[in-house]
């Protein structure tokens, strides 16, 4: 098992308080910036209520809601927050190298 | 012991029941439902249900509604509440007593009045089992015609051209969705659906239905016919209200309650499709809304009205989307309410907003293949909850961020 470190996009491709979506290999992922500009975030991109891309969802502060159903997680954490959410986004390591942002996967 | 009835098992009536129990409720709950399948979400059953190999999935199982503590009784009718006695009698003779009662009925498909519509044979959507029967029905090369050309029709009319049937929308209106979609965004769905083939016949009215061997045929007023191996009607849905009104509740487009969704009796509330209550957004105009969302905020609402917590009155923003293709309708507030309406130029979608003639934020529409909108609307929504009156330029200008118009935004980078 080996971790790998691979290339999201440059920073300034991410608004300040905002996501993306980024799909790698047959993944997708959500990956946020902070609203100070300075942090990044990243977890998986569907919502685990209904499989909705969440990236499509609003940020406010560090909670992201599916656009869909309104489940709200905060994407620092990955804790959902009430109803209609019964289970927690899995969130993974993001870096920047270079103004470039790099997600950790990992790969068997 | 208190004891919570709830009539009518789907999205409302089992988020009042499990909202009960996350609030703290401690009494017993029942939850009475016509259909043999535990609750379900609707939504998918005029999409994917259709064109994908979905399951049946409830919305939550029988483990977790026991020990939730949940009692959901299924293939069971309430046939009447007596509000005198505090009571409820269902078709299998049982009686039960209720220290609060919630009528969660939904709304039933309009029945086509067409003369041989009966005999012919013709599909409506509401239940698992409906898709279920539909899905079995269309297949590759079928001839469909869909009656109404409202979300269920137009839905259908997508998954049934996905499904690769040939198909024709009648609608009598001479145009798709009705007054609840702006009139630009409603001619763009139905350009996308002849885009994908299918035929809209607009302003076209059905003189009657009848039997052949090479199907059933659609007569259109004209003499126009139409032949079809399925026919679907969705003109429409009407609230379920008839145990409700024999009960003597007071009825109003819907069972009528107020603002904590309490009926003209007692303990006895009304919730979901089956309610029309007043919008404090809009004037305190009575509204009934058959959506997702709104199924959701009445179940939780209903619960704090219960136990007792609930404050201010129930009134969120009005909001709903329908998936068609690869594009998404999204309305939200009340667009019909607006005098002027501001277009944001955005990337493969129309994003427009609605205001009135006072400047007040009243709606929000979208439709495209843009999903990022829903941000954009998701943030209307809470000006439109706000009654904000933001700057029209700004709101037509795609390089100002939408949170900088939320008012608490404003004061935070002050």
């Amino acid at each position: 098992m080996t971790e790998s470190w691979i290339d999201v996009c440059a920073m300034e491709d991410i608004d300040a308080e905002d996501v993306i979506p980024f799909d790698h290999g047959a993944h997708t992922y959500a990956v946020y910036r902070s609203q100070d500009g300075a942090r990044f975030y990243a977890t998986d991109g569907l919502c685990t209520h209904e499989h909705v891309h969440l990236a499509d969802g609003l940020v406010m502060g560090e909670i992201i809601e599916c656009p869909k159903h309104n489940g709200r997680f905060n994407f620092t954490t990955g804790v959902g927050k009430g109803v209609p959410i019964c289970e927690n986004l899995r969130t993974y390591p993001v870096r920047v190298a270079n103004g470039v942002v790099q997600l950790q996967v990992s790969a068997a | 012991m208190n004891a919570v009835i709830v009539i009518g098992a789907g999205e409302a009536g089992l988020r009042a029941a499990r909202s009960l129990r996350e609030d703290g409720f401690i009494g017993t709950i029942t939850v009475l439902g016509q259909e043999p399948h535990l609750p379900y979400s609707r939504p998918p059953l005029s999409k994917r249900a259709l064109t994908s190999e979905m399951a049946f999935r409830p919305l939550a199982d029988a483990d977790t509604l026991a020990a939730e503590s949940i009692d959901v009784v299924l293939t069971t009718r309430v046939v009447a509440v007596d509000t005198d006695a505090r009571v409820v009698t269902t078709n299998d003779g049982r009686v039960r007593t209720y220290t609060s009662l919630i009528f969660a009925t939904g709304a039933i498909p309009r029945r086509l009045a067409t003369p041989g519509a009966d005999e012919v044979g013709v599909h409506y959507l509401r239940t698992w089992d409906d898709s279920m029967a539909l899905k079995g029905a269309i297949i590759e090369g079928s001839r469909v015609v869909v009656i109404g050309a409202g979300f269920i029709g137009l839905e259908l009319a997508a998954a049934a051209s996905k499904l690769g049937a040939s198909v024709t929308v009648i609608e009598t209106l001479p145009r798709v969705l009705g007054r609840a979609v702006p009139e630009v965004l409603a001619n763009e769905v139905a350009d996308r659906h002849r885009a994908a083939g299918v035929t809209l016949r607009l302003g076209q009215t059905i003189e009657r239905l009848s039997g052949s061997p090479n199907g059933t045929v659609v007569h259109l007023e004209g003499g126009d016919l139409v032949i079809a191996d399925v026919v679907i009607a969705g003109i429409g849905a009407q609230p379920e209200t008839s145990v409700a009104e024999a009960a003597g509740l007071v009825i109003d487009n819907g069972i009528a309650v107020d603002g904590f969704l309490r009926t003209s009796a007692p303990h006895v509330y009304a919730i979901g499709d089956a309610c029309s209550f007043p919008h404090p957004l809009f004037g305190d105009r009575r509204v009934r809304l058959e959506s997702w969302r709104n199924a959701n905020d009445h179940g939780a609402f209903v619960s704090s009205v219960i136990l007792g917590t609930a404050t201010t009155h129930i009134g969120a923003v009005p909001w709903f989307w329908s998936d068609q293709y690869d594009g998404i309708l999204q309305v939200s507030g009340m667009p019909g309410d607006a005098v002027q309406v501001v277009e944001r130029p955005v990337e493969r979608s129309h994003l427009l907003f609605h205001l009135a003639a006072d400047g007040r934020l009243v709606g929000a529409s979208s439709w495209g293949t843009n999903k990022a909108v829903s941000k954009d609307i998701r943030v209307a929504e809470m000006l439109i909850e706000a009654r904000a009156y933001p700057d029209a330029a700004a709101l037509a200008n795609p390089d100002v961020n939408m949170k900088s118009l939320l008012a608490d935004r404003l004061e935070t980078t002050e």
